[in-house]
C-alpha cells in the first residue's frame, strides 16, 4: 500500500473525529461521524481486515448515521456546550 | 469542570498510548496470535468446515457461542429500546393533517373532531410534511429492491467473501429504513409492521439457538454442526458449512428487525405514527 494514501486517510480520520465532538451543529456532527466511520473503514481495508471494514461501512457509516439523524430530528439541532 | 475533564481525558489517553506500546507491531509474524492461534485456523478451517472464508468459519463455527451471545446482546438491546422509547399509551395528537389528493388542499383536523371519510382521495400527512420529491421517491424505489437482493447475497455468500449475517442484516434493515424515509412512516409500517419487527427479532435468535438444539437432538454437542449431516445428505464437513448458513440467517433476521424497530422508535419518538 502507498503510505501517502494511508497517511492522508489517517489525517482525515483525526480531523473528522475532532470536528465531530467540537461542532455545535448536531446534524453536522452526525454527518462528520459518518465520514469518520467511512475513513476508518478504508483503514481497516488497507490493513487487510475486509470483514471488519464491511461491518464498519454498513453499521458505522450507514445505519448509525441514520439513527443519529433521526435522534437529532426529534431533539434539538444545536447543542449548548 | 471543563479543564478537569480535559486533564482526565489526556491522562487516560496517554495511559492507553503507553499500554499500546506493549502490543506486538502490526503484522508481526512472531506475535503470539500469529504463532499459536492463526496457523491452526489457516491450516484446518477449509478441511474441517469447507468454508473458504476463515473469518466466517471462526465466527460461526469455532467461536459459535460468542456469535450466539452477540446476537442475544443485539436482541436484548432491541427489547430494551422497545421498553425505553415506545409510548404504549395511545394519546390523540393535538391536530392531524390530511391532504385531498385531487385538489392538493390540506385539511387540519383538530383534536376530538372526526377525520375525513376513509377513501383514496384523502391521505394523512405529517405535521412537518414537505411535497414529495419525485427524484428521491423514484431513486429509492430503484435502490430498495437491489439493496435487499445485495443483502441476501451478503448473508448467503458470507462463506466465500467478506460478509455474513450482521452486515447483510444491517443492509436489509437499511433498505426498509430508506423506504420509510423516502415515503413516510405509516406507509413503511403498513409494509413492515411493528409486530412483525418484534416477531422477527425473536425468530432470529430462535433459529440460532434452535440450530444448536437440533445438533443436540441429533446426538452431538450444542452448536456442533457436524451432526446435521443426516439432514443434508452429505458428509460432516459439508454439514458444517450448511449449519453456518443456518445461523447466519438467524443473525441476519434479528439484526434487520432490531435496526428497523430502532429507527421506528427513534424517528417517531416512540409513537409510531409520524416521523422522519
Amino acid at each position: 500500500m502507498i503510505w501517502q494514501i494511508e497517511f492522508v486517510v489517517l489525517l482525515i480520520v483525526l480531523i473528522c473525529g475532532i470536528a465531530a465532538i467540537s461542532v455545535r451543529d448536531l446534524l453536522g456532527a452526525a454527518i462528520l461521524f459518518g465520514a469518520y466511520s467511512f475513513m476508518m473503514c478504508l483503514l481497516w481495508a488497507i490493513m487487510g481486515a475486509v470483514d471488519v471494514a464491511f461491518t464498519e461501512a454498513s453499521v458505522g457509516a450507514g445505519i448509525s448515521t441514520v439513527l443519529f439523524v433521526a435522534a437529532v430530528f426529534r431533539t434539538s439541532r444545536r447543542t449548548k456546550d | 469542570m471543563k479543564p478537569a475533564a480535559i486533564i482526565i481525558v489526556l491522562l487516560f489517553g496517554a495511559l492507553l498510548g503507553y499500554a499500546a506500546m506493549d502490543f506486538p507491531p502490526w503484522g508481526d509474524p512472531a506475535a503470539p496470535a500469529s504463532v499459536h492461534v492463526s496457523p491452526y485456523y489457516i491450516e484446518h478451517s477449509l478441511t474441517q468446515t469447507s468454508v473458504p472464508n476463515i473469518v466466517t468459519a471462526v465466527l460461526a463455527d469455532y467461536r459459535g457461542y460468542d456469535t450466539l451471545f452477540e446476537t442475544i446482546v443485539i436482541f436484548s438491546a432491541g427489547v430494551a429500546c422497545l421498553f425505553l422509547m415506545r409510548v404504549f399509551r395511545h394519546t390523540e395528537p393535538d391536530s392531524r393533517m390530511y391532504r385531498h389528493l385531487p385538489s392538493g388542499i390540506t385539511l387540519r383536523v383538530a383534536k376530538g373532531y372526526a377525520p375525513p371519510p376513509e377513501s383514496r382521495e384523502f391521505e394523512r400527512i405529517d405535521l412537518t410534511w414537505v411535497p414529495y420529491n419525485l427524484v428521491v421517491k423514484t431513486t429509492s424505489r430503484l435502490i430498495v429492491p437491489f439493496s435487499q437482493l445485495f443483502a441476501l447475497y451478503v448473508i448467503a455468500h458470507g462463506h466465500h467473501s467478506p460478509g455474513g449475517g450482521f452486515q447483510g442484516g444491517v443492509i436489509l434493515g437499511a433498505s426498509i429504513v430508506l423506504y420509510a424515509i423516502a415515503t413516510n412512516m405509516r406507509a413503511s409500517l403498513a409494509r413492515f409492521s411493528e409486530k412483525r419487527a418484534v416477531g422477527l427479532c425473536v425468530l432470529g435468535v430462535f433459529i440460532y439457538a434452535g440450530t444448536g438444539v437440533l445438533c443436540m437432538l441429533l446426538g452431538a454437542n450444542y452448536l456442533d454442526y457436524g451432526a446435521l449431516a443426516v439432514l443434508f445428505a452429505g458428509d460432516g464437513v459439508a454439514a458444517r458449512s450448511h449449519g453456518i448458513l443456518m445461523v447466519e440467517v438467524g443473525v441476519g433476521i434479528t439484526v434487520m428487525a432490531v435496526m428497523v424497530h430502532l429507527y421506528y422508535s427513534l424517528a417517531s419518538s416512540g409513537r409510531h405514527d409520524e416521523g422522519l
